[in-house]
């Protein structure tokens, strides 16, 4: 094994991102009442565990338009699934405030946010169709209707003919298109995933990148994702927001201008490398920072 | 060659449904044989078929304090199960109370609740109070913990997706925390259920005037073996009977559990 194996030139990981950053928080605040639109104004957080006070999350303002797919990543530790999860109306930040779909955040509203969790997710006791029909039942949605609907989702995840398959009869991918379809059974304009393909082999992940790629063209969502990879991040994203190590802040926010459809190709040209190497350039300077 | 002729003389010719059959059989034929060839006084075991002769001709003996026995324990059951699952649910699924009843309930466990029964008599006297307090006491212990245990064990990933949808305290219990526990809860309901079995019998061998157990006891005293194993043969099946119910059971509702990689400890 040569250290010269790799052709990567010593470069400066400590120097300021050579590409400036996009300015994208004032012009958006303007629609942070549309449906569909997420706004996360001065939010911070801190837990202690015995005692000790850890800041999780320092200062982050980040608005989202309408139909845009955000992709959040970060070293791990960063916070991002926590901030994830206050978007979600699921945990609440110490200060600050998040208001998607012109709704403050403060608790979880599955009208206005599907949430898509990476695992253990599915109830095993429960088919498919069951599983989607879930969340309708808690709101007693007529049977009928629940499962017109439910199968509609299922149908848009491409899991028709599995309707009666009980989770632990599904893939792994097939599994998160289930998860995917419950997130959207309720019709809410903003679908959030915390790291929803981590657990899955590469092939089932690309593939399932396109298939969100594709439910999200058809829906016209907002989608909020988080992932540790920088391809997946890249590939899936109009806008990458990366975020420094504890505490977590943002520190860079990346206009993707990839053409779509996005395609495998893709991953191969300049431009790709290009993005992949900012993202990477920013964590590295963190991690080295810390 | 070899290794063909070593894995196939490895390959158990019965399928282990037929063992446990051939098992069965076997125990039936010494159970006749020994007493027969006089290997066995008769008094110590009477051989199989004297037994069911004594199970036949007094049949309606037997039927009647079946009968007895049954209701109570089909009452005990539904007391020590129903409290034992409900209370379990509950405490189970809220933690300061679950820390501190928990080591109490575990301790209790230890205790033989046998040696309170002349207490329970006592209270209750010698009617089928007594023994149904008694074996729905006996009974409720193993109900409580497993339930409990079995709240804990929960992914607890579970509880944030039905958050994230908004579910109500009641739904949380009612459509995830039972649902996720009830593999556990069967398996405690399983114990529970033969302890409240044998709870009502041995309390009618104690004291009481009727039932299986009293009859067992009974015929005990009259050093009448073919009418003690009678009962006793009762007594088997109903355990028996009593554990493909909820056999059953479990395979229609907890089919899950068997073929689910189990989540991260929460």
């Amino acid at each position: 094994m040569s250290t010269m194996a790799r052709g990567t030139t010593p470069g400066s990981p400590a120097s300021a991102p050579a590409v400036p950053r996009s300015e994208a928080k004032a012009p958006l605040r303007i629609v942070a009442s549309a449906p569909g639109a997420v706004s996360v104004t001065g939010v911070s957080h801190t837990y202690d565990v015995s005692g000790r006070v850890t800041k999780a999350l320092e200062d982050i303002d980040l608005a989202i338009a309408p139909g845009r797919f955000v992709v959040i990543v970060g070293p791990s530790g960063c916070g991002k699934s926590s901030l994830l999860m206050m978007m979600t109306g699921l945990t609440k930040p110490t200060a600050g405030t998040i208001v998607c779909s012109g709704r403050p955040m403060t608790e979880p509203d599955p009208d206005v946010v599907g949430v898509v969790f990476q695992e253990a997710s599915l109830y095993p006791w429960l088919t498919a169709q069951d599983n989607v029909e879930f969340p309708l039942s808690l709101r007693r949605v007529p049977k009928a209707e629940r499962a017109t609907r439910a199968r509609e989702k299922l149908a848009l995840v491409g899991l028709q003919g599995f309707e009666d398959r009980y989770p632990h009869e599904l893939s792994g991918g097939m599994k998160q298109r289930v998860s995917i379809a419950r997130g959207l059974v309720q019709n809410p304009s903003i679908l959030m995933l915390d790291e929803p393909f981590a657990a899955l082999d590469e092939q089932t992940r690309i593939t399932m990148g396109d298939e969100l790629l594709r439910i999200w063209a058809e829906t016209g969502k907002t989608v909020v994702f988080v992932t540790h990879s920088l391809s997946e991040a890249a590939y899936l994203a109009d806008e990458i927001v990366v975020m420094s190590a504890r505490p977590g802040r943002i520190i860079d926010r990346i206009e993707v201008t990839l053409p779509r459809p996005r395609t495998y190709e893709m991953m191969s040209t300049p431009h790709f490398a290009e993005l992949r190497e900012r993202i990477w350039r920013q964590i590295r300077h963190q991690v080295s920072e810390g | 060659m070899s290794l063909a002729m070593a894995s196939s003389a490895a390959r158990p010719a019965l399928s282990p449904a037929a063992v446990r059959l051939l098992l069965g059989v076997a125990v039936l034929i010494l159970w006749e044989a020994l007493p027969r060839l006089g290997l066995v006084p008769q008094l110590f075991l009477p051989a199989l078929s004297q037994t069911l002769a004594a199970l036949v001709g007094s049949a309606e003996e037997y039927g009647a304090h079946l009968l007895y026995t049954l209701r109570a324990i089909g009452i005990a059951m539904l007391v020590a199960c129903g409290l034992g699952i409900g209370l379990g649910l509950l405490i189970g699924s809220i933690a300061p109370l679950r820390r501190t009843l928990q080591p109490l309930a575990s301790g209790l466990y230890a205790v033989p609740i046998v040696i309170l029964y002349p207490l329970f008599t006592a209270w209750f006297g010698i009617g089928p109070q007594s023994k149904i307090v008694f074996a729905s006491v006996y009974g409720l212990l193993p109900c409580l913990l497993g339930t409990m245990a079995g709240i804990q064990t929960i992914d607890r990933q579970y509880l944030t997706v039905a958050r994230s949808m908004r579910a109500s305290r009641w739904q949380m219990i009612g459509r995830v925390l039972l649902p996720a526990a009830m593999p556990t809860v069967l398996s405690a309901f399983r114990v529970g259920g033969a302890l409240v079995i044998v709870g009502v019998v041995v309390a009618e061998m104690l004291t009481s005037s009727e039932g299986i157990g009293y009859l067992i006891s009974r015929y005990r005293t009259l050093l009448d073996s073919p009418h003690v194993f009678a009962g006793i043969l009762l007594v088997v099946w109903l355990v028996v009977l009593f554990g493909a119910l909820v056999q059953q059971v479990e395979r229609r509702t907890a089919h899950w559990r068997f073929s689910t990689r189990s989540g991260e400890a929460g």
